[in-house]
């Protein structure tokens, strides 16, 4: 691992000043993604700056008619929230199908938005319930946050604070994990909202995508049903020793049907 | 290099040190505390053999850093028997024959012992305890008798 300067602040206003002053600063949420990262000398920061310590990060609420999870809610207890249970619980059974036990005690969802993994389940959380990032100084649409494999729309030094999450009517989470490394071989979230159906993968491609065929056959009739027929192209795909890009392309119609079913049941 | 100064609490005893901000948690308890039951299985968090519990919370310690933890409280597998006592669940593990090689069982034991807590009161089903070991991985076993030790072993510390 390469050598890096510790820094704790107790404030969000104390972290941003610290990354603007670093030449080459990074949030430490959970580490579960960063640390594993900078051991195999994957990723180096100059300073590391511990988010741990900034209490008021550490929250999950109901604010009106959204959900909103701070930057150091972490999967367990997204997944025990009675908030997030009653509000949305979609999310909390993505939250309880992150990894593993001790993953999701450290692991934050923010921290997996932020690191993008294209097998990243929290993604898919994001794009599929149309939530919005919360940073230091904006507000990010869930469509404009990703850009690709590993690459967000986050400038250098912007901290993301939390995650807002409109109240869906109906929402489902279904995930096809690979036993090795619970990572997503492929998962979609399926979300009916006011503003229309909309259904978010992950796993399969470099980045979560959505898939408007499927969300044009849900609007006009929400049930697994209503996706029999629709083809999904194996183009883009990931091809690994998981799975080729033509068994990827099917388990996404499976699972879109079970995350219908889920919602629906 | 750079190092931090951190002073914490491991097994029920002060320690104090001066570290290379670098050091992860389990060789920080390894090598400078010199409590070698928390062992290394991978490199890529995912083996759960040097789980350890901060703050009451189990954690794999090769995935924190040790400068982290100014002012924590750290429980290892050696910060559970009383004397030649063993812990219910150390105890359970040994009655229930919840290991062969033992390489993986302090990590066993820790998770066990967190699944216990946060089951604490409701019924402990095979289910739970398999899902809930995800994060421990045994190669010897096969893990049906790690199982059976974990549900005997929260039964008794709910007992005890
Ligand atoms: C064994 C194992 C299994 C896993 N399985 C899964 C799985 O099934 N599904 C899944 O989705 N993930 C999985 N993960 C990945 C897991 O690391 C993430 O889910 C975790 O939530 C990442 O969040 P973190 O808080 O640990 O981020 P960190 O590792 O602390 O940070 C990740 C990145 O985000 C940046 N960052 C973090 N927080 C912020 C912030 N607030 N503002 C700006 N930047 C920030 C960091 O600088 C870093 O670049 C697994 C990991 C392991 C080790
Ligand atoms: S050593 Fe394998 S998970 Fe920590
Ligand atoms: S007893 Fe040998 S790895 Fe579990």
């Amino acid at each position: 691992m390469y050598a890096f300067n510790y820094h704790r602040p107790s404030s969000i206003a104390e972290a941003v000043k610290l990354l603007k002053a670093s030449s080459d600063g990074r949030c430490l949420a959970g580490g579960m993604s960063l640390i594993p990262t900078m051991k195999h000398r994957l990723a180096s920061a100059a300073d590391l700056i511990d988010l741990n310590g900034i209490r008021e990060l550490a929250f999950i609420r109901r604010e009106g008619d959204a959900l909103v999870i701070g930057a150091l809610a972490r999967h367990v207890e997204i997944a025990d929230s009675a908030d997030v249970k009653k509000s949305i619980p979609a999310l909390a059974a993505l939250a309880a199908s992150v990894g593993d036990p001790q993953v999701r005690n450290r692991g934050t969802f923010c921290g997996s938005l932020c690191f993008a993994d294209p097998a990243a389940d929290c993604p898919a959380g994001l794009v599929g319930l149309n939530g919005t990032v919360i940073t230091d100084k904006r507000r990010i649409a869930a469509d404009k946050f990703f850009n690709g494999l590993y690459e967000t729309t986050l400038e250098k030094g912007e901290i993301v604070t939390g995650v807002s999450f409109p109240i869906p009517e109906k929402a489902g989470w279904a995930k096809f994990a690979n036993l090795a490394s619970r990572f997503a071989i492929a998962a979609v979230m399926v979300a009916k909202t006011g503003g229309g159906v909309r259904v978010a993968v992950t796993g399969a491609k470099a980045s979560v995508f959505r898939v408007p065929e499927m969300e044009a056959a849900l609007a006009k009739n929400f049930s697994a049903a209503a996706l029999d027929g629709i083809k999904i192209s194996p183009d883009g795909m990931n091809n690994d020793l998981h799975g080729d890009p033509d068994y990827r392309a099917h388990l996404v119609s499976v699972m879109a049907k079970r995350a219908v079913q889920a919602a629906t049941a | 290099m750079a190092n931090a100064k951190i002073s914490l609490t491991i097994n029920g005893r002060a320690v104090s040190a001066e570290v290379d901000t670098r050091t992860l948690l389990v060789h920080f308890i390894r090598e400078h505390v010199k409590l070698t039951g928390t062992h290394v299985g991978c490199d890529t968090t995912q083996c759960g053999a040097c789980t350890v519990h901060v703050n009451g919370t189990r954690i794999k310690s090769c995935t924190m850093f040790a400068c982290q933890l100014e002012g924590a409280q750290v429980t290892t597998i050696e910060g559970l028997a009383k004397g030649k006592q063993l812990h219910p669940m150390q105890e359970a593990f040994r009655e229930h024959h919840g290991l062969q090689c033992g390489y993986c069982t302090p990590g066993m034991v820790m998770s066990a012992i967190g699944i216990a807590e946060r089951y604490k009161g409701k019924a402990l089903t095979e289910d739970i305890v398999r899902h809930e070991l995800e994060g421990n991985l045994c190669r010897c076993t096969g893990y049906h008798n790690i199982v059976r030790a974990v549900i005997a072993g929260a039964k008794a510390m709910s007992a005890g």
